[in-house]
């Protein structure tokens, strides 16, 4: 089935329609959490049915492990290729050949518009940990298209 | 790891719920930002439309189906090969005009509508309208001119869900679209 195609379509549809509808000075930032927000909804919705089955996670760091490789390669066909942290709730995941970013040029020419299309994939990252008990805040940087870094920061309780 | 035990089949399901859920939120996003729900519906269609006439082309990269001859040809790829691929379900084609100019897509289960229940106060909210606006963009990209609608819909309590398409015209010449 191709409804990965499918998926990537409507996503830059999604992001046409967010940032057509909004106008003004703050647009980008306005956008960029709408985005943030209908990700982070998907995130919490999709983690819940795919991790009915499994047993329950050790730790943190097997959480993001979890996401890194079964979650991700679930949605973006890939695992993360790098991941890292300094063990006091930052973890960096690189991903060297982002799917939501291989349709754009990889010149520099459209890296502003980058942080569009990496929002929703934050919020997706913070409603699938948030649903397995782990407050965080995602946020994403792009220096060289397609590849990008998540960095996840834990928001201790 | 144990887990990754059955991951191939989780992972093939996930990425169509992905796909439903991502298709939920946009939805619920247009009925925050739109006051009535026609104007909803406008636009899950044309955000359909945009995604149709792109569609075609990997339609027909993937697929490798040749140029149809009837309508009814049409219709048949439409249903056997194209839904078949995108959202893995075959609907029937049924219902065909006397003309054979119009016929209907019968969808027993309709997956954008997986984890969908509509709210009283949407009555005339067409949830699935974008499928009427990818049919309609990507027939257009292939020099057909149709007219695409739902005459049931299973999230108002129809039995079924029907898609109905109306050939209009053939385009004569291929004009760029009014695409954004």
């Amino acid at each position: 089935m191709a409804d990965e195609a499918l998926f990537q379509f409507l996503h830059s549809e999604i992001i046409q329609y967010i940032n057509s509808a909004e106008t003004g000075e703050s647009e980008n930032g306005r956008c960029v959490s709408k985005l943030e927000n209908m990700g982070f909804r998907v995130g919490q919705g999709l983690i819940e049915r795919f991790t009915k089955d499994t047993p329950r996670f050790k730790d943190e760091l097997d959480v993001m492990k979890f996401i890194c490789k079964d979650f991700w390669t679930s949605v973006f066909k890939k695992q993360i290729d790098n991941l890292r942290t300094n063990h006091q709730g930052i973890y960096v995941l690189q991903d060297n050949k982002f799917r939501l970013l291989t349709q754009l040029s990889a010149g520099k020419q459209y890296l502003e518009h980058a942080p569009k299309f990496l929002a929703f994939t934050c919020g997706l990252v913070r409603g699938a940990l948030s649903n397995l008990g782990v407050k965080s805040i995602v946020t994403a940087e792009v220096s060289v298209m397609p590849a990008c870094k998540f960095q996840v920061m834990i928001q201790k309780i | 790891m144990s887990r990754q035990s059955n991951r191939a089949t989780d992972s093939k399901k996930m990425n169509s719920e992905l796909f439903t859920l991502t298709y939920g939120a946009l939805v619920t996003q247009l009925c925050k930002d739109y006051e009535n729900d026609e104007e909803v519906n406008k636009q899950l269609d044309k955000m359909g439309y945009n995604i149709g006439v792109r569609l075609i082309e990997d339609f027909l990269a993937r697929s490798s189906v040749g140029r149809c001859h009837d309508f009814r040809e049409t219709a048949d790829v439409i249903a056997k090969v194209a839904f078949k691929m995108y959202l893995g379900i075959t609907p029937s084609v049924t219902n065909w005009s006397p003309a054979g100019d119009e016929f209907s897509l019968i969808l027993e289960s309709n997956p954008l509508v997986d984890f969908v229940e509509l709210p009283d106060n949407h009555n005339n909210l067409v949830y699935s309208s974008l499928l009427c606006g990818v049919l309609r963009g990507a027939l257009e990209m292939v020099q057909m001119a149709v007219d695409v609608r739902f005459a049931q819909d299973t999230l108002r309590g129809d039995n079924v869900t029907e898609i109905r398409m109306k050939f209009i015209k053939r385009i004569e010449e291929n004009m760029p679209a009014g695409d954004e």
